[in-house]
């Protein structure tokens, strides 16, 4: 009888053990979640960092996640437009929809780069606000931070202060290890560099990189044997530092050409979870650029 | 939320009674003492709250105007056009019979030489905060094919479909043919619908706040293209779905249906038992069970350079009612009418292999049992063949973009007792415009 009435007061107590449920759909908004809410939020990712953010099915099991979210944490700018816009119907959460406070686009609150001259099809995988990728630049994360930290306490104003408290350690930490980052990357500055994917404009702005070539003939086509060897040739008259993909990609590309040109093929854990030592934020910044370091050398 | 619980939980402690009244005036006790603790900490939190007012949602609010509203694809409404033919090499047949089965639905697939199947222009629009709607042509027969609202705002994981659309039983009923794996359906959806179940009415569903995937759905209706449904409601089905995730590689759906439709006069062709073609006219009660299973799997969950999809659905339909038949010159001349009963089951399993970043293959095995048919007097009068329809499949596709393909089907079709056909389908399916992604 009274272990019937303790697990019945257990059961109503239960909601607040994680205030909200967040659904991220990339794992560096999860861990930014994290960063702000600790233990008040319960945020999972729909996607892993071996994963391609533009292709992945509306699983059942994310559609069940989605159903239950009090915020849906996104980049945004199209990124997802692939199957965000199904996962959301079917989820049938009011909450959660366009418009409402519990849908968060990271893309909104920074500025885009590479705004399409051309909007076709014909042109690959192209978003028309911008580049989506926004995440490889530190200052896009604290700029994201402040309106995330925002939303969290207007979806859950109870908490508000501590959100507050937490963002504001959170600043004041990122800002130190960017000092921290800037100084370690000086020697990057004009160091030229191909891409498997245009998915690192932020990054290569941040720290003055230079991007030579792509190696995907537009953007989400898989380059072929013969556009490869284009891209080798014009590398001859060109010549680069590294080539850099993210941890999702096929190597194949990457270290073909690396066999043929001699230069290092770099793959960069891109979000959380991309690499081991990009256990959070912080950690996938101190690879990244301990990767680029190293192959820069 | 918390009321159920709490109603439940009063019920619990209710049933206890006598020999808990010894207990009571502790329990009665730690109750005020958390009530009095949660109090405490909702007025801290009240303060803290006052605290926190000042900072103002300015900065958000800005932003939160801005650019986000490009969402499904740019387009209001989203407009998309599918572009879908293909070539059929097959022999030229009157009719196409399943042996041992009742027509049950307008039948598709006969089609030879050069066509346009499932050439469709798709609009789908939010309508407002509450309500989507979607509408779908078929171009190459001018018909609706779907057009309905959803509404998008009840919560509690309810929603409510209205209008005419494609059933949420079985796995393939309600996936868009430009999705499918095969150029065709399997004989079993041929058997059962035609080429798939679609409804005017209207379906509720509920998706249950659970870790698992848990989808329940209730469709009533007209019957739609079951043919000659009828009745206030011409057939209404109930489908509970469930999935979810074995690793970050391997994901499955299972789901369990039921149909019972009314067909009234529902028209077909038979054979009486001199191999004479007669009309039949069936009256009654239809009932099916549909059970489905698919199982996806990608390294890593990558699905775009290699993935295997498992699949398979079973059947089975029980119908009860009257039968008349009719032709002049056969054993029917004298339009014999007398009950009907009969229990057909069937299945079909596939399996499509991604190989490399473009290319698949796929394999599909059917086989239907014309079960028991029972025509009570005219059992004499009527063919009830004792025959197994079965069907291999054999594909190959390549997709350039997610947004075309071109399939080559290969298949031996041994549905109609005594003739075993090759088919050749060479087949395109492109689509533009603001496409979508599809169901799992």
């Amino acid at each position: 009888m009274r272990k019937i009435l303790l697990l019945c007061l257990s059961l109503l107590a239960w909601p607040a053990q994680a205030a909200l449920t967040v659904l991220a759909c990339e794992p560096e908004w999860a861990a930014l979640v994290g960063e702000l809410a600790g233990d008040r939020a319960a945020a999972a990712s729909a996607t892993t960092a071996f994963q391609d953010p533009h292709h992945i099915e509306a699983r059942p099991s994310l559609i069940a996640r989605a159903r239950r979210a009090d915020l849906l944490v996104c980049t945004g700018a199209e990124l997802e437009s692939g199957w965000l816009p199904l996962l959301l119907r079917e989820s049938a959460n009011p909450r959660i929809q366009p418009g409402r406070p519990g849908h968060f686009m990271a893309a909104d609150f920074v500025t885009l780069l590479d705004k399409p001259q051309r909007l076709s099809r014909a042109e690959g995988d192209v978003h028309a606000q911008g580049n989506p990728h926004i995440q490889t630049d530190p200052r896009n994360i604290a700029q994201v931070a402040g309106a995330l930290a925002q939303r969290l306490a207007q979806l859950d104003p109870a908490n508000a202060a501590f959100y507050e408290t937490r963002r504001a350690d959170f600043a004041r930490r990122w800002q130190t290890a960017m000092q921290g980052w800037e100084a370690r990357a000086a020697r990057l500055k004009g160091v030229r560099v191909v891409s498997q994917h245009s998915g690192f404009p932020y990054l290569y702005q941040w720290l003055g990189l230079v991007e030579v070539a792509v190696l995907e003939p537009k953007p989400g086509i898989e380059p072929s044997a013969g556009y490869l060897a284009e891209v080798a040739a014009r590398l001859k008259a060109k010549p680069a530092g590294m080539i850099v993909r993210a941890a999702y990609q096929s190597g194949r590309p990457s270290e073909w050409l690396a066999g043929r040109s001699g230069l290092p093929a770099v793959a960069l854990p891109y979000t959380v979870g991309g690499s081991d030592q990009a256990g959070d934020l912080f950690g996938l910044f101190d690879d990244t650029l301990g990767r680029l370091l190293e192959a820069a050398k | 939320m918390f009321k159920p619980s709490l109603f439940a939980c009063a019920l619990l402690a209710s049933a206890g009674t006598a020999q808990a009244n010894d207990d009571l005036a502790a329990i009665r006790q730690e109750i005020a003492e958390m009530k009095a603790g949660y109090e405490a900490r909702i007025a801290a939190l009240e303060a803290r709250l006052k605290q926190a007012e000042p900072h103002p949602a300015a900065t958000e609010t800005r932003h939160a105007a801005g650019p986000d509203r490009a969402n499904a694809a740019g387009f209001n409404p989203e407009v998309s056009l599918i572009l879908s033919g293909e070539y059929a090499r097959r022999d030229g047949r009157p009719e196409r019979a399943i042996t041992g089965f009742m027509p049950a639905g307008d039948s598709h697939g006969g089609e030879r030489g050069f066509n346009l199947r499932h050439t469709e222009l798709v609009v789908g629009a939010d309508v407002d905060p509450q309500f989507r709607g979607y509408a779908a042509f078929d171009l190459a027969d001018a018909a609706l094919e779907e057009a309905w609202f959803e509404s998008m705002a009840l919560g509690e994981g309810f929603s409510l479909k209205g209008g005419r659309f494609f059933s949420g039983l079985g796995y393939l009923n309600e996936r868009h043919p430009h999705a499918w794996d095969f150029a065709d359906t399997p004989l079993m959806y041929q058997a059962l619908f035609g080429e798939r179940f679609r409804q005017d009415g209207l379906q509720l569903k509920w998706l249950a706040p659970t870790e698992t995937y848990l989808a329940l759905g209730l469709e009533a209706g007209s019957g739609g293209n079951l043919a000659g449904a009828d009745g206030p409601v011409g057939a209404w089905s109930g489908f509970a779905k469930i999935g979810g995730d074995i690793d970050a590689s391997q994901s499955w759906r299972a789901g369990l249906a039921y149909l019972s439709a009314r067909p009234k006069a529902r028209a077909g062709h038979w054979e009486d038992a001199n191999g004479d073609e007669v009309t039949s006219v069936f009256t009654g009660d239809s009932r099916a069970w549909i059970a489905d299973f698919v199982w996806k799997w990608a390294p890593q969950g990558r699905a775009k350079e290699r993935n295997l999809t498992l699949q398979a659905e079973y059947f089975q339909r029980d119908e009860k009612g009257a039968l008349a038949c009719g032709g002049a010159g056969t054993l029917c001349a004298a339009e014999p009418s007398d009950r009907h009963g009969s229990r057909q089951s069937g299945w079909y399993a596939q399996g499509v292999y991604q190989f490399m970043p473009r290319w698949r293959t796929g394999l599909r095995y059917e086989r239907l049992d014309s079960g028991t048919l029972d025509f009570g007097a005219n059992n004499a009068v009527l063919d009830r063949p004792d025959y197994n329809p079965d069907k291999y499949s054999l594909m190959l596709d390549y997709s350039p973009s997610e947004f075309s393909r071109i399939r080559l089907q290969f298949a031996r079709d041994r549905s109609m007792q005594g003739i075993g056909e090759n088919q050749i389908t060479l087949q395109y399916v492109m689509s533009l415009g603001a496409h979508g992604a599809h169901l799992f």
